[in-house]
């Protein structure tokens, strides 16, 4: 029998969630082990076999200085090395720290800062090592995970998408929500891969899957702005979990 | 004589942790439970954004109960804004909580917890013996996740929740193809009560206090007050005034006590003991059947509560679609006033608290989280203390095996503490 790759599960500071969506393919999952070993992932199983790795998932954004020598080490030892979700493809949630000074945070959460140790910036996998591949989302979407680890097998590129939002609204035949109830949408300025979610449940895209190919954000936010939308709520719109991803960190950075 | 045995990176938990334990002479004299996942400031960064991104943001903590991270910090802003969610809102916000506790306790009982019992390293191993049995698992686990994701848009970090109800309701036609399913999963809950009831369980039962909502008319899911067995009675508002968080040097979350009297236990141990007579009576015989009374103190029993939970979740869900009707508004209109506003729900793993201050322009000023994971990180080293002390003649192998499925007997959620596992025995 040929041997099959290996595929390896890490993780950063991030919630789980994207991981969480490889065990969330419950129809696939145990065909999927026919195909690949999975070789370690702490999630799942106390079983691990060594490295190198065929296939690494990375999963959350570089946060401490011991992680940069982790993920050095992951690296070295992964012959393709994938960033899964919104922290490891743009530092995630966490890197709202970016825009402040992280000493000013130690204190609000935790009564003795001392025992934390950690860096100034949150940043993607990419900022760190080279990077084979970026799946994004906030959470990915399972099925493009599981294109992901089918294209990975067949030893093509994965088929996904880099356009906006706006196409998978069009594709599913919604009304547009910013057109149509003048409701603020970064729909136009984000990356496709949730199937429109929030526009199919009558709200604005908020951005999980940050920036598509070449954005226009500005003229995105000269819209919102004619539709009422204050500044400083314009600084929070692009600020989210993609807010490191440059497109939006600049757009942010105009409205402040 | 002294000892050390070590694991570094516990496995089938949420997020990253370790264990230290250090025996000498025979005796156990030290027992850390280290959480080094990485602190991400939630509570910091919520300071400056609008009160309606408090749920959006917050259940980002965790990526396994994002719908608990929701319900609590809506619950928060609309006791602020003197909002009451009530009728078929209220249900829709119960019925996506099902659909949470069947994903979340699904996973854990078959792929996280149930192989300890049965001695394979995880579930697709368990997979090759016992195909069936992880089948029905997945399948009961893909059933709440559906649920989640019907009424919430997606399973991880739904969309359709906000202050004052949802972005849109499903019509009742949406959710009457999920009434077979679920009642498929009613009948493998209910299995899986009966397969987990023939476990071995150690012999384990500390005096807990266990510490949940409790509601005059229904099992706690967002409301209530917090009682224990202990004669803990109070309202959500008066949590900090009997509870309060410590910071210990070797991790990275914080530790919960109860004022004056220490550790205490949340999650589905303590909302079963708490609320038993709540159950409908059908659950309360499968859980009796199983080998439960109406008070379980093995925390190694917590699978058996945790199905129980399911079975429950599978009625109620079924209750609530048969008696659903769409409501005429999605949501109500919110509007900011400043003041200050608490939230309990019942996440899977335990009681979540949050506390929000927000100005008359409805920015958040101040956030507190208490997320279950942290409340019962010292109560989970008493339970590794009282399992080495007893367990002290087992091969360091098994030790260790039986060390760490006492942590997971709390399907800890490291993410969520962090605000936590790697496991170190030490002998000496």
């Amino acid at each position: 029998m040929k041997r099959r790759p290996k595929l390896a599960v890490w993780k950063f500071a991030s919630c789980d969630g994207c991981q969480l969506s490889l065990l969330d393919c419950e129809d696939e999952l145990l065909a999927l082990t026919e195909r690949i070993e999975i070789a370690y992932f702490m999630e799942a199983s106390r079983a691990t076999v060594r490295g190198p790795y065929d296939l690494s998932l990375v999963e959350g954004s570089i946060t401490t200085p011991y992680d940069i020598k982790r993920i050095q080490k992951i690296r070295r030892s992964s012959k393709f090395l994938v960033a899964i979700g919104a922290c490891a493809t743009a530092g995630g949630i966490q890197a709202l720290r970016n825009f402040t000074e992280v000493e000013k945070y130690l204190p609000l959460v935790y009564a003795r800062p001392e025992y934390i140790h950690t860096l100034e910036k949150s940043s993607p996998i990419a900022a760190q090592v080279p990077v084979d591949f970026e799946l994004r989302g906030c959470p990915i979407n399972k099925i493009q995970l599981l294109e992901l680890i089918s294209a990975f097998l067949q030893g093509r590129r994965p088929n996904i998408h880099p356009y906006s939002v706006c196409w998978e609204c069009k594709m599913r035949g919604n009304i547009c929500v910013m057109v149509a109830h003048g409701i603020p949408c970064l729909g136009p300025v984000t990356h496709a891969g949730c199937g429109a979610l929030c526009p199919t449940y009558q709200r604005g895209c908020y951005g999980c899957f940050g920036p598509k190919e070449t954005p226009n954000p500005a003229s995105l936010s000269a819209r919102l702005r004619a539709l009422g939308v204050p500044e400083d709520d314009l600084v929070r719109l692009y600020r989210t979990f993609n807010a490191e991803a440059e497109p939006f960190r600049q757009e942010s950075a105009a409205h402040e | 004589m002294s000892k050390t045995i070590k694991v570094d990176y516990l496995a089938r938990v949420e997020g990253e942790g370790a264990l230290y334990i250090r025996i000498k002479d025979d005796r156990v004299t030290q027992v850390q439970l280290k959480i080094f996942e990485p602190p991400r400031f939630f509570e910091a960064f919520l300071q400056g954004r609008k009160f309606t991104e408090a749920p959006d943001i917050t259940a980002r903590i965790c990526g396994i109960c994002p719908v608990a991270y929701q319900m609590s910090s809506v619950h928060a802003m609309e006791q602020l804004l003197g909002l009451k969610v009530e009728g078929p809102l209220r249900e829709l916000r119960r019925l996506i909580y099902c659909g949470e506790w069947i994903e979340s306790h699904g996973l854990h009982v078959y792929m996280l917890h149930a192989p300890d019992f049965l001695g394979y390293a995880d579930a697709l191993q368990m997979a090759r013996d016992y195909p069936e049995v992880v089948k029905r698992g997945l399948k009961l686990k893909q059933i709440g996740n559906e649920l989640v994701a019907l009424v919430g848009g997606r399973e991880v970090h739904p969309i359709n929740v906000r202050v004052g109800g949802f972005y849109s309701v499903p019509r009742k036609k949406d959710l009457v193809p999920m009434v077979e399913k679920l009642k498929w999963a009613r009948d493998a809950a209910l299995e899986t009560v009966r397969w987990v009831g023939t476990f071995d369980f150690p012999p384990v039962e500390p005096e807990y206090e266990f510490v949940s909502l409790r509601h005059p008319q229904e099992y706690p899911f967002n409301e209530g007050r917090l009682v224990s067995n202990k004669g803990l009675d109070i309202a959500v508002d008066d949590f900090e005034n009997h509870f309060e968080e410590e910071h210990v040097p070797y991790t990275t979350a914080l530790h919960s006590v109860i004022k004056a009297r220490g550790a205490y236990y949340v999650g589905p141990m303590a909302r079963y003991n708490n609320n038993f007579d709540l159950l409908p009576s059908g659950v309360q015989a499968a859980a009796q059947e199983a080998g439960l009374t109406s008070f379980c103190r093995n925390p190694f029993q917590s699978i058996i509560v945790r199905s129980v939970e399911i079975l429950y979740a599978c009625e109620e869900s079924l209750r609530i679609i048969d008696q659903y009707e769409q409501p005429d508004r999605p949501y109500l209109e919110a509007e900011p006033r400043a003041g200050v506003g608490h939230g309990i729900s019942e996440a899977p793993r335990g009681s979540l608290y949050h506390r929000y201050r927000i100005d008359d322009q409805g920015v958040i000023q101040e956030a507190k989280i208490v997320p279950p994971t942290s409340q019962n990180q010292k109560t989970v080293e008493s339970d590794l203390y009282q399992v080495a002390v007893q367990n002290l003649h087992l091969p360091e192998d098994q030790l260790t095996w039986l060390c760490e499925q006492a942590i997971r007997n709390y399907d800890p959620c490291i993410s969520c503490s962090v605000h936590f596992l790697k496991l170190h025995l030490e002998r000496h």
